[in-house]
């Protein structure tokens, strides 16, 4: 946590703002190549954007990957890859979604049946997160190759439970399986958006009272000074009194935890129930995103939405003749060119601190005590 | 393992290399494996364990695993870990999908190659020359690369003759070759079901019949790497960039080039797999590698990082697959399977003196096999997570027995690593 | 190389050396001249440039201006590559071997025999097995380096060094990682080589080891080469002033404060490594409130492990340890922080601070869970904050502001908030290792200072230190280690550095 000087939030935007720029470059090239008009795919998202259903939908989309990010971000907080938001967040969506929607629920008062299918939905997702865990401290296998492992896993898992003969049912009139109907006593209502029929989730307050958590957690608790300390240096935590094997379980089931809630907005707020259409993908994305937004709370909310919109435009984009998926090309673009971004501007502030302290003291140091 | 971050828990887990085992003792293994499938045949009637058809559909199915894992091979034994496969085969089932269905199947392997060479190259210049987090890198790929696919996919195969916005049209296969005269006869022998002479044919036959010089050319890139990785001068400074880049590095090899290099033929290997998919399929589609990059990541991790275990991992990763195809009955005998190799792992884990996980693995044997004795059989659902499961309890149980590169991972930067 | 017939070259020559890096000049005006066929030893505190003037002299990087000649030639090197086409071989402090892989194929990397397109096995191994007959070096060619002890790794890279062909040998801290009979068998072979007509470029900061093994000794301060002397007219103490550029600050104690309550009793601890050798081997003492207790060794000696095992980082085989009548042996890292241990440890990077966090943060780490840094499960920053300006005020770290990165500070100035730090909430024990390395001379004299006034204050102190004057000047009570046992004790009043140095290395008892 740095003072906020005029140059230092020049330099940490330098490095967003720049991939975004290349991204838009580089999708533009692309279009011009492919002999499609850059202009007109401009010109089809901002004509996108004027409709309010847009927006409602971006800002739903962003509900989502805000938490995904978040999930994300406590593991890069102390260097550890949940690779694995993705099945985390499935497993935990789907079996949340079985309980809400059984018959026994329809007698329990909808704040407390919801507050269940949340707290279930966080118990599975750390219990699918702490696997991960346990491997890691007890046999020192890579969170990053469990978790894909697990991520598969689940994958099959999910396929297996949502079978009429175990967990789902048949929607009637369509092919379409589903977990049970959550009915409206177990439904959060969304909110109004001017001029459009969709609503925002609302659970969107659940978004941001997890960033807040998150953003009070890591800057004023010991837990999350620790948890940065880890992520600093491993050895020096350690010698700081710090287990890290401990704070690898912790972090890895709080992770889990908030991956588990990634599905609920959707799930509560317009599924009402856990089918095959959730969208896969969503931890990457939380990877792309909390990457974005540096891991900062305010910084993941405004590539959430960034995300979001991006996600929501492309669609206008098939129906003006441009392969929607010029935009998941931008978005892979923007994680790699922001990560390269970041990492030349810290080596540059690096330099640049140690020139200005060196100058402040009078006084040139040697080489060993700057690289050793 | 050394992927970067945390080494926390890695001190549990001190390699205890046991010596060099010799072929013979692979031999062994092998046909104790296949003794140990024709007891499950008599037992359990599943005949399509060691069928000519299954081993066929599973060295199908293997063949783009291998080399999926041949390309993480590639990359990581020069210290890069790439996740990104998934990504770069997309790319090479797009590329063969583009080429082969105008200038047939071997300009399509050509052009996937190229098209996971982009994918490599992008891998080196974000990890090598920016800097980038590996796993990072890798996870971007993985986003841009099927978007990418789709995007091409739907410019140029929308308006083809066969094809749509998510598949390419047909792609002829590539030629397919048989020893002539042996596969009738080992087909004679495996119809009398005899005990272990018929398993050996079945899965003889399986090998000799109907090969497509696509799998023939897998095998020799299998060999080739482990030629080139293990007894060439390239080969050892490529590796030596994956140990101990700092060592290479003051004895003067450029440990950037080794590195670019290795990701070359790391996507070149995972467009390779990517190509080789849509071509014995007939034709690209959208989605079609189905995390078979992650398979391949898995198979490597499995074979020690070495070429000949990771050939041995996909095969059997296939051979799951295959059998899956192939219906239950054979697919529940995989349980009992399973159930018997834990029981492997605990006897020797007990002799190396780790009770504890000889215990877990024991506990865990014993499950399956109730698994199997308590059921008919097992849902389909569940046979595709057999490849992740078993490479959670190879990790899980046998970890100590893994010999990661010891550098794969770290970002390295020249004139840093002292 | 072709050598020149009638009077020889030397066999490098440095003129006018200077490097500059963004902020920093490394190196200016080096000058040093190496007799063909001899052994030179560099000699130099940490920080005072020779590391960078070997990776010059090696190619890893350009000087910005001056000559390098080797053999009388002028050379450019670019790289490694061309330092060691010019006969130049650099074995690292830090072993430069791939463990993963063969002795042979660490040998040969980078140079390997060809044979068609592959490699030929069969040659490199006749040439490998050639050399290390030929210099007693025994090195087998097919062991895994994983395998390998210490001292045969570091014949591992002389042999490296010598198959490229190099006829000037730099050894960088060769004796930092050894135990006392490797530094001998290395002596031994690097007179071999010698007697083979090799020079060996021999860096170091022991003068004990630099002045039975130097045929010349050049002297670095401050990024230059400020004497070449030979050993024959220099005393240890001359060449510490020389390196040093003063009259060495004496660290010394006034009156005892030892009372005789014992706060830190140590009873037969004992730690096996990983590879099941017994680092650390039945050390007993007791430390009582006011005195320090100093612990000599050539590093390596299982002085790492004992401050870890103190620490509650290191968990011990055998033995029991007792803070102020409670036992924690068991405690954790935590537990032993709460209960008054302090940590200067022996590497501040790895240990000591967080580089990029802020200063305030710094201050927080180790002691988050204490007032004025915490209150219950929260942080309290304004108190953090306020502390961490009272200990740059105290202590004098040079610094701009609390903001700033620690990694943007000196050394000397991290160690000062450190030492600040552990100070800080009224410690019962600090362990020190290494308190005042890597620190300018004002810097160690405060540091020095401060470990005075908290002893008076009834601080128990652990000193372990690699400077045996500030051993003796600062310690109540001296204790020897070697190959992880305490093997003597000794009364710092009357000790000279001699007897220190001969009971370190073994060869004062017959233990």
């Amino acid at each position: 946590m740095r003072k906020l000087s005029p140059r230092s939030v020049l330099l940490g935007l330098a490095a967003p703002v720049g991939a975004l720029v290349f991204a838009l470059l580089v999708c533009a090239a692309i279009l011009a190549l492919t002999g499609k008009s850059p202009a007109d795919t401009i010109d089809a998202m901002a004509t996108a954007t004027q409709r309010p259903r847009t927006i409602a939908n971006s800002i739903n989309s962003a509900t989502t990957y805000y938490l995904a990010a978040v999930a994300v971000a406590i593991g890069f907080k102390m260097k550890l890859f949940n690779i694995g938001v993705d099945g985390q967040y499935r497993m935990a969506a789907m079996l949340s979604a079985a309980l809400a929607g059984a018959t026994f629920m329809s007698g329990v008062p909808q704040f407390l049946r919801i507050a269940m299918t949340i707290v279930a939905a966080m118990l599975v997702g750390a219990a699918w997160a702490g696997l991960a865990a346990l491997l890691k401290v007890t046999r020192g296998v890579s969170e990053v190759i469990s978790t894909i492992m697990l991520n598969a896993i689940a994958t099959y898992l999910v396929s297996y439970l949502l079978n009429p003969a175990r967990l789902a049912q048949a929607t009637a009139g369509s092919n379409n399986i589903s977990t049970r109907r959550i009915d409206a006593g177990g439904q959060v209502p969304g909110l109004p958006y001017p001029g459009s029929t969709s609503k925002v989730f609302g659970l969107i307050f659940l978004a941001v009272l997890v960033g807040v958590l998150y953003w009070f957690v890591l800057s004023r608790t010991r837990f999350g000074f620790e948890l940065k300390a880890t992520g600093l240096s491993e050895s020096a935590a350690v010698a700081s009194g710090v287990s890290v094997k401990r704070m690898v379980v912790y972090s890895m089931l709080i992770s889990g935890a908030v991956a588990g809630l990634v599905g609920m907005p959707q799930l509560l707020g317009s599924s009402y129930g856990y089918a095959l259409d959730f969208p896969p993908g969503l931890g990457f994305i939380g990877i792309a995103v909390a990457l974005l937004g540096r891991n900062h709370p305010v910084g993941m909310a405004v590539s959430a939405l960034l995300w979001g919109y991006l996600d929501n435009t492309a669609n206008s984009l098939d129906v003006a003749g441009i392969p929607r998926e010029i935009v998941a090309i931008m978005q892979g673009v923007i994680v790699l060119s922001v990560v390269a971004a970041y990492e030349l501007v810290r080596r540059y502030r690096v330099r640049a601190e140690q020139q200005e302290v060196g100058r402040a003291l009078g006084r040139t140091k040697t080489l060993e005590e700057v690289s050793s | 393992m050394s992927v970067g971050g945390l080494a926390v828990g890695l001190e549990v887990a001190p390699a205890d290399r046991g010596k060099r085992l010799s072929p013979w003792v692979y031999a062994l293994v092998a046909v104790a494996a296949l003794v140990v499938l024709s007891v499950v045949r008599l037992l359990s009637g599943a005949t399509d364990l060691t069928s000519a058809g299954t081993v066929q559909a599973a060295l199908t199915a293997a063949v783009p695993l291998a080399m999926a894992g041949l390309a993480g091979l590639w990359a990581e034994r020069a210290g890069v870990v790439n996740i990104g496969l998934e990504g770069m085969m997309v790319l090479g089932t797009f590329g063969a999908g583009y080429a082969g269905y105008q200038w047939g199947p071997w300009a399509g392997v050509v052009f996937g190659l190229l098209l996971g060479v982009v994918g490599g190259l992008l891998h080196a210049v974000a990890t090598v020359t920016f800097g980038v987090d590996h796993i990072i890198s890798g996870v971007a790929i993985n986003l841009l690369a099927p978007g990418a696919a789709l995007f091409l996919s739907k410019l140029y195969f929308s308006d083809a003759p066969g094809g749509g916005q998510k598949q390419s049209p047909r792609i002829s296969d590539a030629p397919k070759v048989t020893i002539p005269g042996l596969s009738s006869l080992l087909a004679d022998i495996e119809a009398k079901r005899w005990f272990f002479v018929s398993d050996l044919a079945g899965v003889l036959r399986g090998l000799t019949t109907e090969v497509s010089l696509l799998t023939l050319l897998a095998v020799l890139v299998i060999v080739g790497t482990a030629w080139v990785l293990w007894r060439t001068p390239f080969g050892l400074r490529l590796r030596s960039c994956g140990e101990s880049p700092a060592a290479a590095e003051s004895l003067g090899v450029n440990v950037y080039k080794y590195k670019y290099l290795a990701l070359v033929a790391s996507g070149a290997f995972a467009g390779l797999g990517g190509a080789f998919l849509a071509v014995s399929s007939g034709q690209y589609r959208d989605g079609q590698t189905g995390g078979r990059g992650f398979i391949g990541l898995a198979a490597m991790i499995f074979g020690n990082w070495r070429p000949g275990g990771l050939a041995t991992g996909a095969g059997l990763f296939g051979y799951t697959d295959a059998m899956a195809l192939r219906g239950s009955s054979a697919v529940h005998a995989l349980l009992l399977l399973l159930g018997i190799a834990l029981v492997v792992v605990a006897v020797i884990q007990y002799r190396s003196g780790h009770q504890l996980l000889s215990g877990v693995a024991a506990a865990l044997g014993v499950l399956f096999g109730y698994w199997y004795f308590s059921t008919d059989e097992v849902p389909p659902e569940l046979v595709g997570a057999a490849p992740y499961v078993v490479t959670l309890l190879v990790l899980g149980l046998a970890a100590q027995r893994l010999r990661p590169p010891r550098h794969a991972g770290e970002p390295y930067r020249r004139g840093q690593g002292v | 190389m072709p050598h020149q017939a009638d009077t020889p070259a030397p066999a490098v020559e440095l003129s006018g050396i200077t490097k500059r890096f963004p902020g920093v000049i490394a190196n200016s005006d080096v000058n040093i001249t190496v007799r063909a066929g001899t052994v030179h030893a560099l000699v130099g505190e940490n920080g005072a440039g020779k590391s960078t003037l070997m990776k010059i002299l090696y190619g890893m990087q350009p000087p910005d201006e001056g000559t390098i000649a080797v053999d009388g030639h002028p050379v450019s090197f670019g790289s490694p590559a061309d330092a060691i086409r010019a006969g130049i071989g650099m074995v690292h402090q830090h072993f430069m071997l791939a463990d993963n892989l063969t002795v042979l194929e660490n040998v040969v990397l980078g140079s390997e025999p060809r044979k068609g397109l592959g490699l030929d096995f069969a040659a490199a191994r006749a040439k490998i097995r050639q050399i290390s007959d030929a210099y007693g070096l025994g090195v087998r060619p097919d062991r895994l380096v994983d395998d390998l002890g210490v001292g045969e790794r570091q014949r591992v890279e002389i042999l490296k060094v010598l198959y490229r062909g190099a006829r000037t040998l730099i050894l960088d801290e060769p004796t930092a990682v050894l135990v006392p009979q490797e530094v001998d068998e290395l002596f031994g072979n690097l007179r071999d080589l010698k007697a083979e007509g090799l020079t060996i470029l021999f860096i170091s900061h022991k003068l004990d080891e630099v002045l039975s093994v130097a045929d010349d000794i050049t002297v670095m301060r401050r990024g230059t080469t400020v004497a070449s002397v030979s050993p024959s007219g220099v005393t240890a103490r001359k060449l510490a002033e020389l390196m040093v550029g003063s009259e060495l600050p004496v660290p010394e104690l006034r009156e005892s404060t030892v009372t005789d309550q014992a706060v830190l009793d140590v009873r037969g601890l004992t730690v096996v490594g990983a590879d099941g050798r017994t680092v650390l081997d039945d050390v007993s003492f007791t430390i009582h409130a006011g005195e320090v207790l100093g612990i000599a060794g050539v590093e390596g000696n299982g002085q790492a492990e004992l401050v870890e095992a103190l620490m509650g980082i290191r968990v011990p085989t055998a033995g029991k340890i007792t803070l102020a009548d409670r036992d924690i042996t068991r405690a954790s890292t935590r537990h032993r922080r709460e209960a008054g241990m302090g940590y200067v440890p022996e590497d501040r990077h790895r240990q000591g601070v967080l580089l990029e966090a802020t200063l305030w943060e710094n201050r927080v780490l180790g002691h988050q869970t204490r007032p004025p840094n915490a209150r219950g499960p929260l942080l309290d920053r304004r108190g953090a904050k306020a502390d961490t300006r009272r200990i740059v005020e105290e202590y004098d770290v040079r610094t701009p502001g609390i903001e700033v990165n620690a990694a943007a500070l000196s050394g000397g100035n991290q160690q000062k908030l450190i030492v600040g730090r552990e100070m800080s909430g009224d410690p019962v024990v600090l362990i020190a290792s290494h308190p005042t390395r890597g620190v300018d001379v004002g810097a160690q004299a405060a540091i020095w200072e401060h470990i005075r006034r908290a002893r008076a204050d009834r601080l128990a102190v652990l000193l372990i230190s690699a400077d045996l004057d500030e051993l003796i000047g600062m310690s109540d009570t001296l204790a020897v280690i070697l190959r992880g046992r305490l093997v003597a004790d000794h009364d710092p009043a009357t000790v000279t550095p001699e007897q220190l140095g001969s009971a370190m290395t073994g060869a004062g008892r017959e233990d």
